[in-house]
């Protein structure tokens, strides 16, 4: 009599009957991983359009009627926080973190995958929410992405009524939602690696996505209790961060509240949301380079280490965004020191992507032009990153178009080209279609310069010390006309830039009905979701028998084996090889 | 291949960037010199760091570039050369921060001899108060501000009533004598920008924020807001002109006093 381990047993799956609970109301992961990633890219190109629209009030001030200062404000804090929170942290976490974490270990399906399922729909709860408030009377809040109370809530801000408790509403919500999935991320990573996935043998994507999404866990319940306070505050009348104050003139019955408090609540989530979008950045451009360069990722422990360390610092960093903001400037000393630190394992992972290339077999291949302009601009934005976070050369420089330009690098520019390069990568498997690689270099190229040309001048006007967040620069001694030159040059690479990304919605659109169909491991890559049966997977990924690891993620290239890479599915053949894992 | 050649092309323009630049600080008009050269360092040293990465990319992008026969390495990992790289950043990271954290040092400690005087900030103007004769400047409460008192001075306060009172957005300061900028809000969040000063600090409703600098040549500057207060935000301007002593002094005992604008707005309501 022949017996199923629990492992293999599939009944337990419930495949779904209709085509409502297979696409609808589904609990597999990988329509899940779908549904957050189409949803985060559609209101991502909401935020891609309100950037180009900012971009134009810039250069050509005055040219559009419709951008007011108050639209204006709109579109910089819904642009913000569309691509912070809905755009990056749902589509790196929800979108890959969902798709790829129970095909890379070698699991059927996230360990609670009814939950997963809730956690899609009320992230797109707080979606809709969000979108509401374009048409809440007053429309959307104007308060800056980072919604500093007491001007948040008072006259003076557009939005103050409608906009801002939607806001608030919304980011709750998202909380909810990011937690159900965060649980459920972090135990399936702990609980249902199949046999042989030991820790140390998970590739760098899962790692990235495991620590981000323990961090997240960590970070979003003090975004969530500052919405909550916030919101007391502006309907009940309490007085959280309000202190006695006079609101254009009038007085107002506030007292005692501080301001401050919000900003530390804020940026102790902020600074981890950083590397919330980072970290599993930082994980899948590792497989990207080390697939495309067949060469194992160099000091895997290392960068796993690195990761981890990150992670546990950037709880301990988030006032370096305070430095002028009034808190008792003695903690600049503990802010700037634990900031500057952060930057010893972040640059170790970039040394050890650049030695993963050394001596490589590299395949200039859409993803890895990806994941080499990664490379480059994370190498800027780190880098421009050390004049922030050294507390004497943050303050000139706080609150001006250099921290635009710095931010926008790091973690704008960076984790979107890994997600470019990711797109690219794992099309093939999640379609079963190739993509056409002639449009995907057009859409590198203008995108990869493009970005380049508009931050870098940004820097500069940060420099010279043109501030953020204003609706016009109107007249002012020390910028010299020849600034807005600058800006009308941004401009205008911002619009070709957006304009290209349509390059990538066709490529996207036109391979799924019409590309080639591809092979099951098109890029001959060694991880486990390029192993599985079919191609797309089916539900339950592995048909009868789960795989069972025998090795780490990057055996390319070893020496005396006749292909250049070995699955990790592989048994040993008795190749004489030395590695950590 | 294009890729190395396009890697090597950026930071040649950006090098050239940097050296061509018509956009980069303003001459400096205080005693911030350490800020300044601090941002040197850390600009020096990123610059170096990112030229020399960036080769390293392209030359290894065009190096070991996929032809057919061409097999990678197998290359697992290095301790010793992974310790190395780690030390000398370590290295690096201190040399940045030691030019930071010493020029933090003295921002934080102010002069006991500055002068001391007090900017508001208010939805989208500016307003100046000096301590008067006594020194000493007089207590304020948000629930006193009103139309006949812009400050929010109580008025039972001795010291007070010989504060000087400047509603207008120009403030004079001397050249050459260390200041303490106390910074207060009425409403919202401020923050009290001159580029040519390079120090910053915002104005936070609620409490007393300060900093410190000495003006170091005469002048007249712009006062920006440079913390989002609202959609007037990009018109909160306002002006420091920094004079010789004996021309403060004239300008100074130009403005109201506490005292006399009582003594004017009085018979008025009356």
């Amino acid at each position: 009599m022949t017996s199923t381990t629990i492992a293999d047993d599939t009944r337990v799956l419930h495949h779904p009957k209709t085509w409502v609970g297979k696409y609808v109301w589904s609990q597999d992961h990988k329509v899940i991983a779908l549904q957050y990633s189409v949803t985060a890219v559609a209101i991502g190109l909401v935020a891609l359009v309100l950037s180009d629209l900012m971009r134009l009030q810039l250069g050509f001030p005055g040219a559009l009627k419709f951008i007011t200062p108050s639209a204006y404000l709109q579109f910089v804090t819904m642009h913000g926080m569309i691509m912070v929170i809905y755009l990056l942290t749902a589509l790196l976490l929800g979108g890959f973190g969902n798709y790829l974490i129970p095909l890379m270990i070698g699991a059927r399906d996230m360990v609670f995958p009814f939950v997963n399922m809730l956690s899609y729909w009320v992230y797109l709860l707080a979606v809709l929410v969000l979108v509401a408030s374009f048409f809440a009377p007053g429309g959307p809040t104007g308060a800056g992405w980072t919604l500093y109370p007491p001007q948040s809530i008072l006259e003076g801000t557009p939005g103050r009524h409608w906009g801002i408790i939607l806001m608030l509403a919304s980011l709750a919500i998202f909380v909810v939602a990011f937690t159900m999935g965060g649980l459920n991320y972090v135990t399936t990573v702990l609980q249902a690696r199949t046999r042989g996935m030991t820790l140390m043998r998970m590739p760098c994507s899962v790692w990235g996505i495991f620590v981000a999404a323990i961090l997240g866990l960590l970070a979003f319940p003090a975004l969530f209790v500052a919405a909550v306070m916030m919101m007391l505050d502006h309907v009940v009348g309490t007085s959280f961060f309000m202190p006695s104050l006079v609101s254009m003139g009038q007085q107002t019955k506030f007292n005692g509240g501080s301001p401050l408090l919000f900003q530390h609540l804020f940026w102790f989530f902020g600074h981890p949301e950083v590397y919330i979008v980072a970290l599993p950045a930082f994980g899948i451009v590792s497989d990207l380079i080390s697939t495309h360069a067949r060469k194992n990722i160099f000091g895997y422990r290392m960068m796993v280490w690195a990761i981890v360390v990150i992670g546990v610092l950037s709880l301990f960093v988030w006032a370096h965004h305070m430095y002028v903001s009034g808190m008792n400037p003695y903690f600049g000393f503990f802010f700037a020191s634990s900031t500057l630190v952060i930057a010893v394992p972040t640059a170790i992972k970039v040394y050890n992507w650049l030695l993963t290339l050394w001596r490589g077999d590299i395949h200039l291949r859409a993803p890895m032009l990806f994941a080499i302009g990664f490379i480059f601009t994370f190498i800027h934005g780190g880098l421009t990153g050390l004049f922030l976070g050294n507390v004497s050369v943050d303050v000139p420089l706080s609150d001006t178009f250099f921290v635009v330009g710095h931010f926008h690098m790091v973690m704008g520019v960076s984790p979107i080209l890994v997600i470019f390069g990711a797109i690219y990568h794992w099309y093939p498997k999640i379609t079963g279609r190739m993509w056409h690689a002639g449009l995907a270099h057009i859409h590198f190229w203008i995108t990869f310069l493009g970005v380049y040309a508009i931050y870098l001048p940004m820097h500069y006007l940060g420099f010279l010390g043109v501030p953020r967040r204003y609706y016009a620069l109107g007249q002012t001694a020390f910028i010299p006309h020849s600034a807005q030159v600058a800006n009308e040059f941004i401009t205008v690479a911002a619009l070709i830039v957006g304009a290209a990304q349509l390059v990538f919605f066709y490529n996207m659109i036109w391979s799924y009905f019409k590309g080639p169909k591809a092979d099951s491991n098109p890029w001959g890559a060694t991880t486990l979701e390029w192993q599985t049966p079919q191609t797309p997977p089916a539900h339950g990924n592995w048909g009868p028998k789960l795989p069972v690891v025998y090795r780490w993620a990057y055996d390319y290239s070893v020496p005396g084996a006749p292909q250049d890479f070995i699955p990790q599915n592989v048994p040993p053949d008795g190749v004489a090889r030395h590695h950590a894992t | 291949m294009a890729i190395a050649i396009a890697i090597v092309a950026l930071v040649l323009l950006s090098i050239a960037f940097q050296l061509l630049t018509p956009w980069w600080q303003t001459p400096l008009a205080s005693n911030w010199k350490s800020i300044d050269t601090a941002l040197d360092v850390t600009m020096w040293v990123c610059g170096l760091v990112f030229v020399a990465l960036n080769i390293f990319l392209a030359y290894s992008i065009y190096r070991y570039r996929h032809r057919r026969g061409h097999r990678a390495h197998y290359d697992p990992e290095s301790v010793a050369l992974e310790r190395r790289l780690t030390i000398w950043t370590a290295v690096g990271i201190a040399a940045l921060l030691a030019p930071g954290l010493l020029a933090w040092k003295q921002f934080v400690t102010v002069p006991k001899d500055a002068l001391v005087f007090e900017a508001v900030g208010q939805q989208w103007q500016w307003s100046f108060r000096f301590p008067g004769k006594d020194g000493v400047l007089g207590t304020v409460n948000s629930r006193q501000v009103s139309a006949d008192n812009p400050f929010g001075l109580n008025p039972d306060d001795p010291f007070g009533r010989d504060d000087i009172l400047v509603e207008g957005s120009e403030v004079h300061l001397p050249l050459g004598r260390p200041v303490k900028a106390l910074l207060r809000s009425k409403d919202v969040t401020h923050d009290f920008f001159v580029p040519q000063i390079r120090a910053k600090m915002d104005l936070v409703p609620g409490m007393v924020t300060y900093f410190w600098f000495t003006p170091t040549r005469t002048g007249t500057f712009d006062i920006l807001c440079a913390e989002l207060c609202g959609v007037g935000h990009y018109t909160m301007r306002g002006a420091v002109a920094i004079d010789q002593e004996p021309a403060f002094e004239t300008w100074l005992s130009q403005q109201p006093t506490y005292s006399q604008l009582i003594a004017e707005s009085t018979p008025a309501s009356q």
